[in-house]
């Protein structure tokens, strides 16, 4: 009974944070690739645009789903289902952090651990193309066509470069499950630098993680890889037929998909919740420095406002970010929450990562992103793979 | 698909093709990379282009006829309108051509100024294009950091003539107006701003590998094809061919400015905008040089039955007054005769071919537009490319749709 109450509350949890980051993940990333292009984002709805994302949901919600006359109805319904669907299920195996005491019970945060965690992740990230290939084929839209088949395409050639990054660092670590991987990175080599699997004898995984990170790309969908939905050349690619809910639904399928990667990443080659630095070179101190530091910049412009709202706005940003660095202080809650911290700014810079390359390249085409998977990146991996098992069966 | 499928060209499918099945992709006219209203109707197996067909005519304003019912003055408005990212240029043309039916001189002031904008004109043009084709082939950033720039090149038009786009700022016999207040400064403070600028695409995309590969290579046509089709411009040199107007018979004093046209021998996509970047940076030059030699004096040629007279003097002398109200009323005539002006234009050669009966009125206008000539091509440079090639071929073409259909 105690069980399902747990995992019923930590599955609400998840969810509405869940949700909530791929809403502002969203205005992150509008805002990021705004001040990139020398523009101001979104800024109307709400004090610097934070209530944009609700009237984007909301707009999306009450506008009338139209499904046009000469569309398959079925797999045309289907797919947008198919797509979030699986987009959402990945998240539910990533621990977000270390075993943490909350009122007397002891739990996991993560919602559940299973010991293929790692092929549960692949499976439901390939199973998502389903939805693209399903949409673009149902569309009975030359422009969707064009776009399912470029993402089945390219989906198929880079889960092979991104299945053999996955594993050589799986051979370092010896398991499959998410939250064991995690706990084999523990500590620190020579005292000072992280046992990540990046830095872990006796082959460090630098080329696996830049090749991971490629076929992240390549496999979210993004700039300089985003050729299903090139929006130039496919109009709008395979989601050029779905309006309202529908579309919000493979919007937010990108998304989690973004979010699941980056994790992936965090969790398979950062070292998942754990500092970068020893303990007694004050790892501790850095969250909450860094959010009073967030704190005392709010309050500056706040005095010195650039806008006239600024002048309230920015104050209250200061509070709340004084209020989390304030957290911080009390040492029950402090162990809880530092993994998290660190959990959840290893995967914010990847995130970041993203949006400033999509700000940065052009598009690749789509033959040259092709032979890029199958003649640089398919032997790379293929050989670092080889090496590290080498290196891994002589130790 | 559907039955859609079996829709043929007109022309009917290629002998080659004969037996395969194809779609045909109907590209536009809205399009986001078609830039305007072109329609493209395309002939695809899987991704590769077997034909291309361009279909014109969406932007038909009828301007050219439009010009045989307005006075040759009025017509300066509706050469803005043409090619509208370069306006200046077809201000430029026009105001040539009729001045040398005229027989007319125009003051070096005004033979400066109208350099000075002409190559601003011919900047803010290529830096529509470099953003349009950079944000077609997936770069989004560089469309608005060269929009950055335009913007302050907009505000010096508007500064001089009041518009932002429809400048109509150079007139039959000389300029609309004497310099703005304050225009040295602004003019001097862009010119030394734009080559750091120029270097900060160039960072981003000259020796960026995605769009290299995007790029070279691509849009290949043999130098013969090209001068048939009438292609003129960046993309004729970026062949190989060193042909620019302003060298090979200069017009409006070009021939006292000491400039390097730019030229490249690999005619793909990529050496196009090698030489469009190069001519940026040549204008940016050439308008320096005329800035630093603006001469004093009037902005207007000496000839009373063509030009407005001073206010000062309409008001104060009789003879002043009668020509005014001559020229206001029914416009100036020009002797019969037909003339064809011919000038370098941000996309390559822009032409005016006018004909006078001795009326007020112009009895012909035809309008050479370089983008017609240079939209010739798209069909034999994209056939064997796939999708992806046909929106990099079409950037690289900068035409503009208003300047095609007339």
């Amino acid at each position: 009974m105690e069980f399902i109450i747990i995992t019923l509350i930590k599955l609400g949890v998840v969810m509405a944070v869940f949700m909530t980051t791929l809403a502002y993940l969203q205005w992150v990333e509008r805002k990021v690739i705004a001040h990139i292009q020398l523009r101001m984002g979104p800024s109307r709805v709400g004090p610097h645009g934070l209530l944009q994302p609700l009237a984007d949901v909301l707009k999306l919600i009450t506008k009338e789903g139209v499904v046009p006359p000469h569309v398959n109805k079925l797999y045309y319904l289907l797919a947008p289902f198919v797509a979030v669907t699986f987009a959402l299920l990945a998240i539910s195996v990533i621990p977000f952090g270390d075993e943490v005491e909350i009122a007397g019970y002891r739990t996991w945060l993560q919602l559940t651990d299973i010991n293929v965690g790692v092929l549960f992740i692949l499976a439901a990230s390939s199973m998502g193309v389903y939805g693209i290939a399903l949409a673009g084929w149902a569309s009975n839209n030359k422009y969707s066509l064009l776009g399912g088949l470029r993402s089945s395409a390219q989906m198929i050639s880079y889960e092979l470069p991104f299945t053999l990054a996955v594993a050589s660092p799986l051979l370092l670590v010896n398991t499959l499950s998410l939250r064991e991987i995690v706990r084999a990175q523990e500590g620190f080599l020579f005292g000072f630098l992280p046992n990540w699997t990046i830095f872990q004898g006796p082959f460090p995984q630098i080329i696996a993680f830049v090749v991971f990170l490629i076929a992240v790309f390549a496999e979210t969908n993004r700039i300089p890889f985003d050729l299903p939905e090139a929006e130039t050349e496919l109009v709008a690619g395979f989601h050029t037929e779905y309006s309202s809910m529908k579309f919000a639904a493979f919007f937010m399928a990108e998304y989690a998909n973004m979010v699941t990667a980056a994790s992936l990443v965090t969790i398979l080659f950062l070292g998942g919740w754990h500092p970068p630095l020893p303990r007694e070179w004050g790892s501790d101190f850095i969250a909450p420095l860094i959010f009073l530091g967030g704190a005392a910049i709010c309050f500056y412009h706040g005095l010195n406002p650039a806008r006239r709202l600024d002048r309230y706005t920015l104050p209250v940003a200061g509070l709340v970010f004084a209020g989390i660095g304030g957290v911080f202080a009390f040492p029950a809650w402090k162990d809880a929450l530092l993994p998290v911290f660190w959990f959840c700014a290893k995967t914010g810079l990847i995130l970041f990562l993203f949006i400033w390359v999509r700000g940065t390249l052009p598009r690749f085409r789509f033959d040259q992103l092709m032979g890029f998977a199958w003649k640089f990146l398919f032997p790379v991996a293929m050989a670092n793979l080889l090496l590290t098992s080498l290196l891994v069966a002589l130790t | 698909m559907s039955s859609q499928d079996t829709l043929t060209l007109p022309g009917g499918p290629d002998a080659a093709t004969a037996g395969r099945r194809t779609m045909t992709l109907n590209m536009g006219p809205q399009h986001p990379s078609t830039h305007g209203v072109l329609r493209l109707v395309l002939e695809l197996d899987g991704e590769r282009v077997l034909s291309a067909k361009p279909d014109i005519g969406y932007l038909h304003t009828g301007i050219e006829k439009e010009f045989e019912a307005k006075t040759y003055q009025q017509g300066v408005t509706l050469t803005d309108r043409i090619d509208y990212l370069a306006n200046l240029s077809n201000n430029l043309c026009y105001a040539l051509a009729v001045e040398k039916l005229l027989g007319i001189e125009v003051p070096p002031k005004a033979v400066y100024t109208r350099v000075m904008l002409t190559e601003l004109t011919r900047i803010s043009s290529h830096l529509v294009w470099l953003g349009t084709h950079a944000i077609d082939l997936g770069a989004m950033s560089v469309f608005l950091y060269c929009f950055r720039e335009r913007e302050e090149l907009l505000r010096i038009y508007e500064m001089f003539s009041g518009q932002r786009m429809m400048t109509s700022y150079f007139r039959i016999g000389g300029l609309a107006l004497d310099h703005p207040r304050g225009w040295r400064r602004r003019v001097a403070k862009l010119l030394d701003e734009l080559p750091g600028k120029i270097d900060e695409y160039e960072d981003l995309l000259t020796n960026n590998r995605i769009w290299k590969i995007r790029t070279q290579g691509i849009g290949i046509l043999p130098v013969e094809d090209m001068l048939d089709l009438g292609i003129t411009g960046p993309m004729l040199r970026a062949a190989g061919v060193d042909y620019d107007i302003r060298k090979a018979e200069p017009y409006s004093g070009y021939d006292l400015f000491d400039f390097r046209v730019p030229t490249r021998t690999e005619n793909d996509v990529y050496a196009r905008y090698q030489v469009r970047i190069e001519e940026m940076r040549e204008s940016v030059k050439i308008a320096r040089q005329a800035l630093e030699g603006m001469p004093d004096g009037p902005f207007t040629a000496d000839a009373p039955k063509v030009v407005l007279p001073e206010r000062e003097k309409m008001k104060t002398q009789m003879e002043a007054l009668i020509y005014h109200f001559k020229i206001v009323t029914e416009g100036f005539r020009v002797p019969e005769g037909e003339v064809y002006q011919a000038i370098e234009s941000p996309r390559g050669e822009l032409g005016y071919y006018l004909v006078s009966d001795g009326t007020a009125k112009p009895y012909r206008v035809h309008v050479r537009g370089p983008s017609f000539g240079n939209l010739q091509a798209l069909p034999s440079m994209i056939q064997g490319g796939l999708v992806s090639d046909v929106i990099a071929c079409l950037g690289s073409m900068d035409f503009v749709l208003g300047d095609t259909d007339r």
